[in-house]
Formats: C-alpha cells, sequence, structure tokens
C-alpha cells in the first residue's frame, strides 16, 4: 500500500515545472506538501491522482487507491448532502455514507439542498466525500479553505483516523493541521531552465 | 523512448531547427516551378486553346476549377497525416504543418466553389445547385471552420493539436460518410471526375472526357497548384514554428520572473 | 453506472434541469414555420417531416453544452475520472442521459407537431420511426462535440459548429426515411443506412469522446 515515487518530472500546459521528486508514502503516514504558489503543488497532485501523464519517472502503487479532492468539490447543487454522497458511494462500491455524515457533523444537513449550503458547509460534504470513497490514500489541495477552527478540527481529526487505520494522505496546505507529518517541501525541485540557444527545448 | 536517428531518416526533419533549415533551402525552387507552371499553364489554357464546341469559352475555368478541387481534398488528407503523425509520434512540427495547411484548404475550398458556380451559371442556368459535388465541397467547407476556430479557440498548444488532431480523424470519416449521403440524397448534374480517364486513353473519343488539347495545359495548372500548396505549407510552418518558439521563450520568461 | 445515469436524470428533472427546454424549443420552431413560409397545407404537407427533423436536431443541439460543462465546472468530472469507472463507460452514460431527457420526448412529441403541420397520414410512423432510431446518433456526437469543447469559456458557439457538420449523414437519412415514408415510397435503403449509422457512432465514438476528455482534464 506504499506510495513510491521516482525521479518524477511534471509539467503544466507544456511547460516543464518540477523535476527529481522522490519521495515514499507510507500507510499510516501523512505528508504535507509545500512550496511557494504556482510552484506545481496543484500539478503534482493531478499527476500522482492519474489525472495527467508525468514528463518521466515512475509513480508506484498509485493504481486505484487514491481519492482526491481539490478546489471543486464535485457537488450538485439540486441534490441533497445525503444524495450527493450516496452517488459517490454507488460509484466507488463502498457501503453507508453515516460514517462520513457523523465524521463531518453533516446529519443535520443531510436533507438540504447543498446549493443552500455556506461555503464552509460544502467544503465539509465534499471532504466528507473522502470518507465515502473507502479509498486509501488521499490527495488533498488546499482542503481547510474556507472551514472554521471548530470544522479545522474535525477535519484534523478525519485525518488522523484514517492514518489511525493504516490509510495516508499528501495535503498540500500552509495552516498548521496540528497533525504528526513530515513536511515535504518541493521548492528545490523546480525545473532550471534550458539554454534558449536549444531549438528543441524551447519548444518545451 | 530513444529514437535512432539514421543518417538521412525522415524524422530528421521532425527537428524544427533542421525543418526551417532545409524548408528555407527549398522554398525559392518551390515558388519559382509553381509559379512557372501556373503561368505558362494558365497563359496557355486561356489563350491558346480552342473554344469547347458545346460549352464555349466558359470551359476554361476548368484550370482553375480543377486543380483547386483536387488540392481542396487532397490538403485535408495532408492535415489527416500530419494529425495522425502527432497523435502517434509527438512531432511538434507535424501539429504545426497540420494547423498552417488549414487556412490554404480553406481558400482552395473557396476557390473551387466559387469558380464551380461561375462555370454552372451559363451551363446549369443558376449560380447554384444541390448537386452532390458541390455540396460535398460545401460540407469540406464546414469541417476546414471548425477545425481552424478549434485551433484559435485554445490556449495550450499542446492541448490544441491533441483535440484538432482527434477532430480532424473523426472529422474524415464523417466526411466520407456525408459524401456517400448526399449522393445518395440528390444523383446530381455535375459531369463525372473526367480528368484521370483520360490519362490512360489517347486521342480523345467521347465527350465526357478532356481531350489532349485541355489535357496537357490542365496537367501543367495541377502540377503548378500541388507546387504551390507545398509553398505555402512549409513557408506558413515556418511562420507557425517561429510564432511557438516565441510563445515558449514569453512563457519560460515568465515562469523565471 | 446507473447511479451516474439516475442521478443525470434526477438533475435534469429537479429545477433548473432544463428539462423541457429543448422540448418548447423544438414546439416554438415548429409554430413558427407556417409564419414564414405561409399557412398553405399543401405545402406545409410536403415540408413537414424535414421541418420536424430540422427542429428535433436543433432542439439536441441546443442542451448539449450543459452536458458535460456543468460536472466540469463543479469538478464532478475530475472526481469521475478518478473513480473505478473507464471514462469511455461515463461518457456513453452522458449520452444515454441526454438522450432519455432531450432526443425521446422529442421523439414522443414529434407526431402532435406533424399534425400542426398537415404532415400526411402515411407519414407518421415513419416519422417516430426514423426519429427514434436517429436521435441517439444526435446524443451520442453531439457528446464528442461538448468533450471536445468542455476546458472553453465560451464554447457554445463552437460546440455548434463543430457538431452541425457531423450530423449531417444522419439528417440526411433521417429525414429522407421521414420524407419517403409521408409519399409512400421505398424506404428500405435509407432506413438501414440511418441504422448503421446509429449503431456504428454508439459503438465507437464514446472511445474518441473519452480519449478527448482525458485531454482537456490534463
Amino acid at each position: 500500500m506504499t506510495l513510491t515515487v521516482t525521479d518524477l518530472a511534471i509539467a503544466r500546459g507544456g511547460l516543464a515545472l518540477l523535476e527529481r521528486l522522490n519521495f515514499v508514502l507510507e500507510p499510516g503516514k501523512a505528508l504535507i506538501l509545500r512550496g511557494p504558489n504556482g510552484i506545481g503543488k496543484t500539478t503534482l497532485l493531478r499527476t500522482l491522482a492519474g489525472l495527467q501523464a508525468p514528463l518521466a519517472g515512475q509513480i508506484q502503487g498509485a493504481e486505484d487507491r487514491i481519492a482526491y479532492a481539490a478546489h471543486a468539490d464535485g457537488l450538485k447543487p439540486t441534490l441533497t448532502v445525503a444524495e450527493n454522497l450516496s452517488f459517490w458511494m454507488s460509484v466507488f462500491g463502498t457501503h453507508s455514507i453515516q460514517p462520513a455524515l457523523d465524521r463531518y457533523d453533516l446529519n443535520e444537513l443531510a436533507d438540504r439542498q447543498a446549493g443552500n449550503l455556506s461555503a464552509g458547509q460544502k467544503r465539509r460534504a465534499g471532504l466528507a466525500r473522502l470518507l465515502v470513497t473507502g479509498r486509501p490514500i488521499w490527495m488533498l489541495d488546499e482542503p481547510t479553505v474556507s472551514l472554521d477552527r471548530n470544522a479545522v478540527t474535525m477535519f484534523a481529526e478525519a485525518v488522523e483516523d484514517h492514518l489511525k487505520y493504516g490509510g495516508s494522505a499528501l495535503i498540500a496546505t500552509h495552516i498548521d493541521l496540528g497533525l504528526e507529518a513530515k513536511v515535504l517541501d518541493i521548492s528545490s525541485n523546480k525545473v532550471k531552465p534550458r539554454p534558449i540557444e536549444d531549438f528543441d527545448g524551447a519548444f518545451l | 523512448m530513444t529514437i535512432t536517428a539514421k543518417a538521412n531518416s525522415l524524422w530528421e526533419y521532425a527537428n524544427p531547427r533542421k525543418f526551417l533549415a532545409t524548408s528555407e533551402r527549398l522554398l525559392p525552387f518551390f515558388w519559382l516551378a509553381s509559379t512557372t507552371c501556373l503561368v505558362v499553364g494558365l497563359v496557355w489554357g486561356f489563350f491558346f486553346t480552342p473554344d469547347d464546341y458545346k460549352q464555349g469559352s466558359t470551359v476554361k475555368i476548368i484550370y482553375l476549377h480543377v486543380p483547386s478541387a483536387l488540392m481542396a481534398i487532397n490538403c485535408w488528407l495532408m492535415m489527416l497525416a500530419a494529425s495522425l503523425i502527432w497523435l502517434v509520434r509527438r512531432h511538434h512540427v507535424s501539429a504545426l504543418a497540420a494547423r498552417a495547411a488549414a487556412p490554404v484548404g480553406i481558400v482552395f475550398t473557396l476557390v473551387a466553389l466559387v469558380t464551380g458556380a461561375i462555370w454552372g451559371q451559363p451551363m446549369w442556368g443558376s449560380w447554384w445547385a444541390w448537386d452532390p459535388r458541390l455540396t460535398s465541397f460545401l460540407i469540406l467547407f464546414l469541417f476546414y471552420l471548425g477545425y481552424v476556430a478549434l485551433w484559435e479557440a485554445i490556449e495550450d498548444p499542446d492541448t490544441a493539436a491533441d483535440l484538432t488532431s482527434v477532430l480532424c480523424l473523426v472529422g474524415s470519416v464523417f466526411a466520407i460518410l456525408s459524401r456517400y449521403a448526399v449522393n445518395f440524397w440528390n444523383q446530381g448534374l455535375h459531369q463525372g471526375a473526367s480528368v484521370m480517364r483520360v490519362a490512360a486513353v489517347t486521342g480523345s473519343d467521347t465527350e465526357e472526357k478532356v481531350s489532349n488539347i485541355y489535357f496537357f495545359p490542365l496537367m501543367l495548372c495541377i502540377v503548378g497548384f500541388v507546387l504551390l500548396f507545398i509553398a505555402l505549407v512549409l513557408y506558413r510552418t515556418c511562420t507557425e514554428i517561429r510564432a511557438r518558439r516565441i510563445k515558449a521563450l514569453l512563457a519560460r520568461e515568465r515562469a523565471n520572473a | 453506472m446507473i447511479a451516474l445515469l439516475l442521478r443525470d436524470l434526477k438533475l435534469a428533472f429537479r429545477a433548473g434541469g432544463g428539462f423541457g427546454l429543448g422540448l418548447a424549443f423544438f414546439l416554438i420552431v415548429t409554430v413558427l414555420v407556417p409564419f414564414s413560409v405561409g399557412p398553405q397545407s399543401s405545402l406545409l404537407s410536403i415540408i413537414a417531416p424535414g421541418v420536424l427533423w430540422l427542429g428535433a436536431l436543433l432542439a439536441c443541439l441546443l442542451s448539449l453544452d450543459r452536458l458535460l460543462a456543468l460536472d466540469w465546472e463543479d469538478g464532478s468530472l475530475d472526481l469521475l475520472a478518478t473513480a473505478p469507472l473507464p471514462l469511455e463507460a461515463v461518457v456513453a452514460v452522458k449520452s444515454l442521459a441526454h438522450w432519455l431527457t432531450t432526443g425521446l420526448p422529442l421523439v414522443l412529441v414529434a407526431p402532435l407537431l406533424g399534425v400542426m403541420l398537415n404532415l400526411p397520414e402515411t407519414g407518421f410512423t415513419w416519422l417516430v420511426v426514423s426519429l427514434l432510431i436517429g436521435t441517439p446518433a444526435l446524443s451520442v456526437i453531439g457528446t464528442f462535440g461538448a468533450a471536445i469543447t468542455v476546458g472553453l469559456k465560451r464554447g457554445g458557439l463552437l460546440l455548434s459548429l463543430l457538431v452541425l457538420p457531423l450530423y449531417v449523414p444522419t439528417l440526411i437519412f433521417g429525414a429522407e426515411v421521414a420524407r419517403r415514408g409521408a409519399t409512400g415510397t421505398e424506404l428500405e435503403t435509407p432506413l438501414l443506412l440511418l441504422a448503421g449509422i446509429t449503431t456504428a457512432t454508439i459503438a465507437l465514438l464514446p472511445f474518441a469522446s473519452a480519449a478527448v476528455l482525458k485531454i482537456n482534464l490534463r
């Protein structure tokens, strides 16, 4: 269940961003992804989730194990929270949304249409989806945006629980979640520009 | 993935620098040859061939109509080949050549349609008839428009190349389907493709065929159009390569800022 | 897959889902035709099959730009692409949902509008049959167009420009069946060709749509 990344290089829009990425994400562990804006944290998470192909290198142990959560929650505004979560439950072939509702204190909101929720409530429903997928590796892109302090604690507890049961998580975030986690700083992996004289290189 | 480049492998020209250097050396030749063929062919065709006994002097529009119609289709075929090469081998030059060819194809299609209309007016008594051949070219014109519009709409060059290539592939299948559908839908007034059959037949016997007197200048015009097409596409591809390089350099500058 | 189909149907029928928009459009276009060509019933009965086919085609086109774009905007497509469903299946289910909410209602309403356009009595069966066979192809081809333009800000117009030429063969054979049905002539050939196009597009195009969608997602 270990996710192993070797010599990974990634690109966005045909422009190489990061290279020589090497790390291991073991079961029960979390990694906090750090780096300045625009360096390619989102691109890295999308590549690991299989949404785009890497430029070079290998990703092992990711196949069908990753639950991805980004800025958009994937909630349908005209469906209720319970309907939204049940849909993802059927898609991922799991059996219950109740633990997810309990964990994020969504029981009272379960029958409300997602379009009527506040931004923070939507975010909680979006994070609850992670529990519904039943996948062991979480790839989270700024998960705490628009959450209040109470909800952030709720989220941190959910991650801790997930780790306790052998899951793992790679989290791009700028706030301190109070988790025991190593930091993966990718600032030094930024691609050095190739010389301009290299004509083919200037295509990439 | 390593491409073992033999000394004279065709794929060498997929290197933008090599492509630019070679095309710049070849371009003057193509310009000169196409101009010569077209001037000689058109002057010969327009002024030194007799009028047709049935169609009068209107028949002479054949020297523009047939070559441009031929090239309108061949241009799409070239784009299809270039798209396939891009999808399989990921050579940027290939995708850019397909992009560069499309507007040339549009112009050839338009010339074929307009000269067809001008020819049709005295022959069929109307500027436009929903004849299957004319209609097919109209549909081809729409495919070209969609293809170019898609290139223009997408910012990321690799995504644009991928999407337009798939569109070109799917479009080709539907273009062929449309051709047969249109044939089925209306049997048509247009005379059959009569140029190529004549190559095998010496002397002219039936009136449906293009006789020798018209054939040689027409052949010259066709060769001229082919050369013109090659010259235009090479020229435009070079421009696209440079534009792409500028874009890449600008993006790099932004990334380093 | 069934969950996805049920969700899409539910979304279409809920408020703001756009169900009925296509139908209303179909109705209005058909009603406008006599205003533009004149009320002579002999003329209307000649053009009725063609007008109904064109109207149905345009009504199908109308709802295509929300087919994938909404899922794209709210992030559902990203999540579906990482789910244990092949993207080809996702695309095929989306086409099916589009047909059930747009194409099928059009087929059912077409005979009513046929009455208003004075469609000859013999024509009704074949109008319905041709639409029933032809509209699935319109949905599948439309999904391909929607997949190409999904990432674009104002993709609606481009979507029409890309999809309409692809609709030509379906329209030709479909309307031909309806027309021959109305005049009572032999229609086996166009009917078979129409069915062939529909089967082939359903079998092959979802692969192209999924490939295009993958390109757009990266």
